[in-house]
């Protein structure tokens, strides 16, 4: 902990010139989000009293892996994958990811129901760093307890980089959204249950996921952010997981997990954004 | 080129000493630059009356000021068109000294091959000549969702002083299809692109000579860089394949090449990339699998391929999972 908030602290000193024109852009959407969060010199102490205020965050051995590039070659689409081990797999409640220095540091947050499955767990997703920044994921158990791992990545301008490189076909194509099964369904043991089959999914949506720091072209305005806030994956009606999403995924966003697989069930997608547009999509028949 | 990020390391130290050479390049620059009369680039006549500025093949940094793109003139019977103006207001300026050490005619036009930072921000430097500022009609959106991004990841990259006085400057014509510009006996021909290296490329045909200047359509030497679409630029490539031309100007690369032969590097890598990364895709590879691999092996033949492959194949996973 002590090593990681030293780093951090640095790194914010590092490029605090540098964001300060950002940072007063987003100031609006940072008090909406996060009202109690108060200007520090490291993010994560507010975040951290914000969300979980003086509770113990076990570190050392964390059964949580936290998978990210050291530096991000597009700072708009970086690929962040989180493993839960056995340890904790079977009895987790939610899994959050933060990047620290993002304006809206929340990335999101993953409830698991049910149909979660037993087993070790993967969530995977692409995210948006607006400057360099610790990641991190905390996984809370069904006891209460917190695990946390954090990763450093080197990354700018993430946040206010325009949403697609094509521009027409972005609007063209808006609202497409897809569910696929990608896997055969694994076997893994597993605490409760020796048996259980574990497959893996992924799903997609066509949406910019503004984060309210683009400029429109045509007014020379900042777009208004619209994102995606809730995705519910269903198998059957069984939830796989419920997730409250901030601005910092990428556009178009994709998140890949693992799932209890039980036999042919179909898996389904219901996603809503900032402005409660919905979005609905099912795995195709005769995908297993 | 892609605009990339080079902020790094992580001590104070270290900042303050890329500010302290930065400044120490840049003071060696000065006396040359800040001055009304720039050094004039290094240019060659590739044909007759067109000459190129060959750019180095890096990262913009204070070293070169920017200056890391081919930059094209075409003199006519009564007038200069310029194509692409570098990456700084200096940089444009080192290439307005060295037209005015060539003619004294009129530049009338100044040609942008496409948004990216180090082909627009020495537009600034032929204000004073109020030129028509010619570019591909989805240019002057793109550039702007981007300037900020640009001017302020530049200013940080190329350092306060030798970007200063760089700016945005938008188009004044737009080609929506194609456009025929003429010089005096010399016509020139635009056609505006489908998506391919970026939303907003332009090609510049100079009839007199059949040089057909590319911008970064065509890379060599250079590693290419995606920000557009790599399904539109390999479909791209055969249409341009099917051009006639004596010779092109790629916009990173030698000042000149023959044709059609220079495509083949770029097509060979650029399909590399989109059968590695279908093939992961249909496999149900995740893309920070493919980054690792996809395209590996044609990586290794190009300059600056750390600084970018992996940001391509990124581009392109992200394209073509849409298919």
């Amino acid at each position: 902990m002590q090593r990681t908030l030293a780093l951090s602290r640095a790194a914010q000193r590092l490029t605090q010139r540098l964001t300060v024109t950002l940072a007063a852009v987003a100031m609006s959407l940072v008090s909406l989000i996060m009202p109690a969060a108060a200007a520090t010199d490291d993010p994560w102490i507010s975040i951290r009293k914000e969300f979980y205020g003086d509770r113990e965050i076990l570190v050392t051995k964390a059964p949580l892996i936290l998978d990210a590039p050291d530096k991000a070659e597009d700072a708009a689409l970086v690929p962040v994958s989180i493993y839960l081990l056995p340890d904790i797999a079977d009895n987790i409640k939610t899994l959050r990811v933060f990047i620290d220095n993002n304006p809206a540091p929340m990335v999101g947050t993953f409830t698991f129901g049910k149909a979660a499955g037993f087993g070790p767990k993967t969530i995977a997703t692409r995210v948006r760093f607006d400057t360099l920044s610790f990641i991190r994921a905390i996984a809370e158990t069904d006891d209460g307890k917190l695990y946390m791992a954090t990763h450093f990545v080197q990354a700018a301008g993430g946040c206010s980089s325009p949403a697609i490189k094509d521009a027409q076909e972005a609007l063209d194509s808006a609202g497409q959204m897809h569910v696929k099964k990608l896997n055969d369904p694994h076997k893994f043991a597993s605490s409760r249950n020796s048996s259980s089959v574990t497959g893996e999914a992924m799903v997609m949506l066509r949406h910019p996921n503004y984060s309210g720091m683009q400029m429109d072209p045509a007014s020379g305005q900042f777009i208004p952010a619209k994102y995606l806030r809730t995705l519910d994956i269903m198998r059957g009606n069984e939830l796989v997981f419920h997730l409250e999403a901030g601005i910092s995924m990428s556009s178009n966003p994709n998140v890949r997990f693992t799932y209890g697989a039980n036999g042919n069930e179909a898996l389904s997608a219901v996603a809503s954004d900032s402005d409660g547009a919905v979005f609905k999509a099912s795995s195709p028949p005769g995908n297993t | 080129m892609a605009t990339q990020d080079k902020t790094s390391g992580n001590s104070v130290s270290r900042k303050e000493f890329l500010k302290l050479s930065g400044a120490a390049a840049v003071a060696s620059w000065l006396p040359r630059v800040s001055a009304a009369q720039a050094a004039a680039l290094n240019v060659s006549e590739v044909a007759p009356g067109l000459f190129v500025h060959k750019g180095h093949h890096a990262l913009v940094s204070p070293e070169n000021g920017g200056d890391i793109s081919n930059l094209s003139i075409i003199i006519g019977k009564d007038a200069v068109a310029v194509v692409d103006t570098g990456g700084s207001v200096l940089v444009g300026r080192g290439l307005r000294e060295a037209i005015k050490a060539i003619t004294d005619k009129p530049i009338r036009y100044v040609i942008n091959t496409h948004m990216h930072p180090d082909h627009v921000f020495g537009n600034a430097a032929f204000e004073a000549d109020k030129p028509t500022f010619v570019a591909h009609h989805k240019m002057a959106r793109g550039l702007s969702a981007r300037a900020d991004n640009y001017i302020k990841s530049n200013t940080r990259m190329i350092g306060e002083a030798a970007f200063a006085g760089s700016a945005v400057v938008m188009p004044t014509e737009h080609v929506k299809d194609r456009l025929e510009l003429d010089l005096g006996d010399r016509v020139l021909t635009l056609i505006a692109r489908p998506t391919a290296h970026t939303d907003n490329d332009l090609t510049i045909f100079d009839q007199s000579t059949g040089t057909l200047i590319l911008g970064d359509l065509l890379f060599s030497e250079h590693i290419p860089t995606l920000d557009g679409s790599i399904a539109g630029w390999i479909k791209l490539i055969q249409t341009l394949r099917a051009e006639s031309a004596k010779r092109v100007v790629p916009g990173h690369g030698p000042s000149s090449m023959t044709w059609p032969d220079a495509l083949e590097p770029l097509d060979r890598y650029l399909g590399r990339i989109a059968d590695d990364v279908r093939n992961m895709i249909k496999a149900g590879d995740p893309i920070s699998e493919a980054v690792k691999t996809a395209g590996a092996q044609e990586k290794a033949q190009w300059l600056l391929a750390d600084e970018f492959h992996v940001r391509n194949v990124t581009a392109a996973y992200a394209e073509l999972e849409w298919e």
